[in-house]
């Protein structure tokens, strides 16, 4: 009963808000600057695909089959940026890539031109950056999955590293790599943040972009409302068509398995730890400026700066609550009565993205309230709607576990209601819930999407105070923001994180 | 008297008719080769599969729409008889509160079931820090508390040796006799249906026949039955 009404509000505020965008929408034709920004999209979030997918074979391979010190924390590392407020990420590509960055300096060192980081190149950049390590995850997990039993044989059978590669390791890859590579193209069909930051103009302007523009800038709903159905239809169509290939989530346990891969010696070895050293320093050298800088203006902080963070936990503790409950709901109707319309409805928000949604929710609240009135409320309800799939996907194999251990025990005890979620689902499913839970404040925490459409002047999150402040060009005093963001969001994450693993020994 | 009126079961690729009585107090061996539905006969009883046909009453009353925890019976299982994350006393509590709301009387009834099963003084034990032999008495202990009129079980003790399960089943009459239930155990062990159970009912061939003398099937077994003794 609750589950059918949950499932019914996700349509309602996925379907139904694409449904009042479209009804809205001034005329379907597209003027060029509107196909310039599909064009501009596809490619950006193919070329971000593509790389993301190349750059994380070798390292994933490196990280399967060497061992070292601070290898864990690593491949840990390599989970944070999606929890990372892509604002940071922003800022920290800057301080290394941009104008007066230590690339360019180096560069201007050798005698070469500066570049820019800013368009095509800067995109890209910003969703390899992001999601390399969401890739390299996925990838190394079809490395570990390859039973140890199969390399032993190709040792004894003395293939050499060509012929294992050939043999196993191709395989493995063709099966992993089209899952990985839909699942970057995706997020970056729908980025937002980074084209804002990094974006902009005539050549690098998202569809996301331009829906903001065409609402926030030239106050024209109805092209807005036409670019969001556009959007919709974009986003709805990479999902169905990677629907099989989503399934799998990108994090998980199981990556701290002993050695069971041969690691070749030789100069494969200098290959390998060349690679994890790239690797670390492209992700690490950004953060590390980001750090160091914000230390550096933490002594300076602008006002405003509490309010904003006190306003980023509100909304992320509120549309935590929100998200996780409904997923829980959701996943324990799907495994005590496997129903495929709610499965389905629990994955609608995937083909979702901030600015339609945002859109929808504009225009149809417009007649009533003022943007900004209702800032954080939508927001809220925006960012618990998009984080639902992956708590969902997180909650559901644990629910069916525990409905096939521990149903039938729990329904002969007429253990129901109240009783039941005390008993038996908070005890069970304590650790993926604290872990969800986690992954929903972070990434509400750090989003950077809806709340540009209606925040007013005073009523920024910590995100948009940090973009705001780079607006303003005062960079010390936005690093300094960034990094009690990034404190912020990870320490929602590690408290929610904490409190199930706790309550699950 | 348990009554199973023209029941049909039916799952994909699966069907069994039962249309039988059982008389009140009895002890019911339920035996026949595996995959012939004993299990499902008891998963039926119990409340956790609807019959496709037919009707299910006790003392004369429908428990057919009846939820599994309204029935007048307790099931033990194959495994997963105790929630692992709760101890063994609140195990227990279970069978007497689904809310764990407990009166001093009713901790007291805990101990002397536990007492009474000789698992005095584990109850503050996870279930996981019990042998095997202990968590079926523990289990035990809830059907003692929870007292329902029947009392299934679908080879709850499969997994314990031969000396072991002797004993759980000498606990098991002495259970049954103390809250005067009617016993329905499904077992694959003829030895355990002539020790136990002084009727059997044979699943076989898509049907589940009547209740015969136990001393008696076994003298003069039918075909299905010598099939599945290999005799």
């Amino acid at each position: 009963m609750g589950a059918v009404a949950i499932a019914a509000a996700l349509g309602v505020v996925t379907l139904g808000t694409a449904f009042a965008v479209a009804l809205q929408a001034g005329s379907f034709a597209l003027s060029p600057a509107d196909w310039a920004a599909l064009r501009f999209t596809v490619l950006q979030a193919a070329l971000s695909a593509a790389l993301s997918c190349a750059l994380a074979v070798p390292v994933a391979r490196a990280l399967a089959r060497r061992r070292f010190v601070g290898r864990g924390l690593l491949v840990t590392l390599m989970g944070a940026p999606f929890l990372l407020p892509v604002i940071v990420a922003v800022l920290g590509l800057l301080a290394v890539f941009g104008r007066s960055g230590l690339f360019n300096d180096l560069l201007a060192l050798m005698g070469l031109p500066r570049l820019s980081i800013y368009g095509l190149h800067g995109v890209v950049l910003a969703h390899v950056f992001l999601n390399l390590p969401l890739a390299t995850r996925m990838i190394l997990q079809g490395w570990q999955a390859i039973p140890a039993e199969r390399f032993r044989l190709a040792q004894s059978l003395s293939m050499g590293p060509g012929a294992v590669m050939r043999h196993l390791e191709l395989p493995m890859l063709r099966a992993t790599l089209p899952g990985a590579a839909v699942a970057v193209f995706v997020i970056c069909l729908t980025s937002f943040a980074v084209a804002l930051t990094l974006g902009g103009g005539p050549g690098a302007t998202t569809v996301e972009l331009a829906i903001y523009q065409a609402l926030r800038f030239d106050f024209d709903p109805a092209r807005a409302a036409a670019l969001s159905a556009l959007q919709f239809v974009l986003c709805a169509g990479a999902v169905g068509l990677g629907w099989r290939a989503l399934q799998a989530p990108g994090f998980g346990a199981g990556l701290g398995r002993r050695l069971s891969i041969p690691a070749p010696g030789g100069w494969r070895r200098g290959a390998d730890a060349l690679v994890i050293a790239l690797a670390a320093a492209f992700l690490l050298v950004p953060l590390g400026s980001v750090l160091l800088r914000g230390l550096w203006g933490l002594s300076d902080l602008p006002p405003g700066l509490g309010m904003a963070l006190v306003r980023s936990v509100a909304v992320a503790l509120a549309s935590t609550l929100l998200t996780t409950s409904a997923a829980l709901v959701l996943a324990l109707a799907v495994a005590a009565r496997g129903s495929r319309l709610l499965e389905v409805a629990a994955m609608l928000p995937l083909a979702a993205s901030a600015l339609v949604l945002g859109t929808g929710l504009f225009l149809i609240l417009r007649p009533w309230v003022r943007a900004e009135d209702v800032a954080l409320p939508v927001t809220i309800l925006v960012n618990a709607t998009l984080s639902l799939p992956f708590v969902y996907r997180l909650l559901l194999p644990q629910a069916q576990a525990m409905q096939a251990d521990f149903g039938r025990l729990a329904d002969s005890l007429s253990l129901t209601g109240a009783a039941r979620l005390r008993w038996l689902v908070l005890p069970r499913l304590s650790r993926p819930l604290g872990f969800g839970a986690g992954i929903a404040a972070a990434l509400s925490m750090g989003d950077l999407g809806v709340i540009t459409l209606f925040a007013g002047e005073s009523g920024a999150t910590l995100p948009l105070y940090v973009h705001r402040l780079m607006g303003a060009y005062r960079m010390d005093a936005a690093a300094a923001a960034a990094l009690i963001l990034v404190a912020a969001s990870f320490a929602l994450f590690a408290l929610f994180d904490l409190w199930g693993r706790r309550a699950a020994s | 008297m348990l009554h199973l009126d023209h029941l049909h079961l039916t799952e994909p690729g699966f069907a069994l008719r039962a249309d039988l009585t059982v008389p009140k107090g009895a002890r019911v061996a339920v035996i026949g080769p595996s995959g012939a539905g004993k299990s499902t006969l008891l998963n039926a009883i119990a409340g956790f599969m609807a019959p496709t046909a037919g009707r299910i009453l006790w003392q004369g009353a429908e428990l057919t729409a009846l939820p599994p925890g309204d029935r007048p019976l307790t099931i033990l299982f194959q495994d997963q008889n105790l929630f692992p994350h709760l101890t063994v006393a609140q195990n227990l509590g279970l069978g007497l509160s689904p809310r764990l709301r407990l009166s001093p009387d009713q901790h007291k009834a805990i101990d002397r079931a536990l007492e009474r099963v000789g698992l005095a003084s584990l109850g503050s034990r996870l279930p996981s820090q019990l042998s095997g032999g202990q968590q079926g008495r523990a289990a035990l202990a809830r059907a003692l508390l929870r007292a329902r009129p029947m009392l299934l079980l679908d080879e709850p003790f499969a997994a314990l040796g031969p000396a072991l399960k002797a004993d759980m089943l000498d606990l098991v009459s002495e259970v049954a006799a103390e809250t005067a239930a009617t016993v329905l155990m499904v077992t694959h062990d003829p030895t355990d249906a002539k020790r136990f159970a002084d009727q059997t009912i044979l699943v076989a061939d898509g049907i589940a026949h009547p209740p015969q003398n136990t001393a008696e099937l076994f003298q003069n077994p039918p075909q299905a039955l010598k099939d599945y003794l290999g005799s």
